[in-house]
């Protein structure tokens, strides 16, 4: 026990000694987290739409009026007949067209049905169905608003923001940001430790000293345990009170999950140190095998059921998008344990294959 | 200084990997106290042999005993009783000299009282008491090296491996650290030492001489330079390349 306890103490000095790490450690979750929450959430401002309005009537130009003075859409003209729309969407500048059936007035108030059309421009189907959200949200609260006779059917909104009533798009970015940065941190750091070693040359008088291999792995693992924990609750703190994103689920439950999560990635860490011998390949593999996949295949930027179905499939094994799943089911649905166990058991099912394998290919380096 | 104990043993050690044969019948003795020197050009098998007598690697087949311990199965208690040091760098460039003399004490299990005992020591032996604190990284190279061999023992090991460990060192220093080296000797403690330097070879008390995975030669420094009637133990060395070019 005194030999591990000499071992982990080493890893903390090895750390608190190198400010840049420690830098990054607790420096990007702050920033990434402000700028993907801000600019993200910004970014759905001042969206270009155009308008086909074949009523022109009192409630039609109302509806208009609400949808340009809430702020998300900025009004780039009216649109006259449907051969326009294509040559609209080609210049770029309108993302989604609306358009509004002639009397439409009448039919509200006389049927209790009017129709609208949203026409977007899917080259980003992210964007476009964010847009559709939205217009529909807008719709919906202007039919409740302003049209008392609509109470049976009305506008019919097709969509609707589930679980995001305000439409507030940092929610959606929050569990995505902490997925990403805790994968990062801890599989790159923990990485890199190992590799360092090997670099320098110290790897082989810890693995001729008495000190068995397990042993080893695991002063290395156990301060990023801590600091990765650490740094998943200031993620936390940040986006509660910078963004108000709520936990309406048990914040027992998780923590648990985040524990299991940072458990995971690093024992991806300690796998990826097996396979590269220098900081550099375990930098690239990190970021590559990593990163890009968790930000491109996870669910957290472009929604997993719109990809073809390759790529559907190789998001099955990246582990943020199964703690995505979590997060947003505890954080923001309140969901208990029932509903995330199966993911749960996905994420221990990895966590013990990478450590498994692992450990082979330690032993097979040690006996070669 | 010879001494009749053996301190390792081996004898037909083979280590393949795969079709390869790295160590091809390897026999020799190494005796308590002494000075061994493992020569052998890049290849020769050194590493690999090493490997295996530090219970990092398993042979085989071939006997091993190292102070006692079997390296097939008692790697583990191997470990307990040897020191290593590296041609590379074996200290932590981020630690003060204390760190590291406290980090290696503890992973060999010595106590908090017998650590703070040895590395005084330690540095008075040096002569360095005032380096104490001061990180590895800003001291000179000489110096790193005369560390981490004095930390290589200070478990007080049975047998000490280094692995090339005066590369990149000026004369005068690798003078001083052969009087370090003589001084473990001293105290029974067994030297196991791989150079490139033929001079150094000189300077042990009995060498082996590897190449292509196998025993060409091995004695005492003046035997050897009889044996192969060569002025140098450099000689005895080329000699033994070119019979190795012609096979």
């Amino acid at each position: 026990m005194n030999r591990f306890l000499s071992f982990v103490k080493k890893e903390f000095q090895h750390i608190f000694r190198d400010r840049k790490t420690l830098l990054i450690l607790f420096g990007m979750p702050v920033a990434q987290l402000l700028i993907f929450g801000y600019v993200i959430t910004n970014d759905f401002r001042n969206i270009g739409i155009a308008v086909m309005d074949q009523a022109r009537d009192q409630k039609s130009e109302l509806l208009v009026n609400r949808i340009f003075s809430s702020g998300y859409f900025l009004n780039r003209g009216q649109v006259y007949n449907i051969d326009e729309i294509s040559s609209k969407f080609k210049s770029g500048k309108v993302k989604a067209v609306l358009v509004i059936e002639p009397s439409f007035t009448n039919n509200l108030i006389g049927k209790g049905e009017a129709r609208v059309q949203i026409l977007t421009d899917a080259s980003d189907p992210n964007l476009a169905s964010t847009i559709v959200g939205y217009l529909s949200g807008i719709i919906y609260k202007f039919q409740m608003d302003d049209v008392p006779f609509s109470e049976a059917r009305g506008i019919i909104a097709e969509t609707r923001m589930v679980y995001n009533e305000n439409l507030e798009g940092a929610f959606m970015f929050v569990p995505g940001t902490i997925a990403l940065i805790l994968m990062l941190i801890s599989a790159l750091l923990t990485s890199i430790s190992v590799t360092r070693e090997k670099e320098v040359g110290t790897m082989e008088v810890l693995l001729v000293s008495p000190l068995k291999p397990a042993l080893i792995i695991a002063g290395k693992v156990t301060p990023y345990v801590f600091l990765a924990f650490a740094n998943g609750i200031v993620i936390l703190l940040l986006s509660y009170f910078v963004f108000g994103v709520p936990v309406e689920g048990s914040l027992i439950l998780l923590l648990l999950a985040l524990l299991l999560y940072i458990t995971l990635s690093l024992s991806i860490g300690i796998f990826f140190s097996t396979l590269a011998s220098t900081q550099q390949v375990a930098m690239f593999l990190s970021l590559f095998a990593l990163m890009l996949p968790t930000v491109l295949l996870s669910g957290f930027i472009y929604p997993i059921e719109n990809m073809p179905w390759p790529l559907q499939w190789l998001s099955l094994i990246l582990p943020p998008r199964w703690f995505i799943v979590i997060l947003k089911d505890i954080m923001l649905k309140g969901n208990g344990i029932a509903y995330i166990w199966d993911e749960g058991l996905i994420l221990i099912g990895m966590t013990v294959f990478f450590i498994a394998i692992s450990i082979k290919k330690f032993k097979i380096r040690l006996e070669s | 200084m010879e001494s009749d104990r053996i301190i390792i043993e081996v004898k037909d050690l083979v280590k393949k990997f795969g079709w390869f044969v790295a160590n091809d019948q390897l026999c020799f003795n190494v005796y308590q106290g002494e000075v061994f020197g493992f020569l052998g050009a890049n290849g020769a098998g050194k590493t690999t042999a090493i490997r295996i007598l530090c219970g990092l690697s398993k042979p085989t087949s071939g006997r091993v005993i190292v102070a006692g311990f079997d390296a097939f199965s008692q790697p583990e208690k191997i470990k307990k009783v040897i020191g290593y040091m590296s041609q590379r760098f074996s200290l932590y460039d981020d630690l003060t000299v204390y760190e590291n003399i406290r980090l290696f004490g503890g992973i060999y299990g010595l106590t908090r009282s017998e650590i703070k005992k040895r590395s005084e020591e330690l540095l008075n032996r040096l002569e360095i008491p005032d380096l104490r604190d001061r990180l590895i990284g800003s001291i000179p190279l000489g110096w790193k090296q005369k560390l981490a061999f004095s930390i290589a023992v200070l478990h007080k090991p049975k047998i000490v491996f280094l692995d090339e460990p005066t590369g990149g060192v000026d004369p005068i220093t690798r003078r001083q650290f052969w009087e370090l080296i003589y001084e473990a000797s001293k105290q029974g403690i067994t030297i196991f030492v791989t150079t490139h330097y033929m001079d150094e070879a000189e300077y042990c008390d009995r060498i082996c001489i590897l190449a292509e995975g196998k025993v060409k030669a091995l004695g005492k420094p003046d035997q050897l330079k009889k044996t192969f009637n060569a002025e140098t133990i450099d000689d005895v060395f080329y000699q033994i390349a070119r019979e190795d070019k012609q096979t």
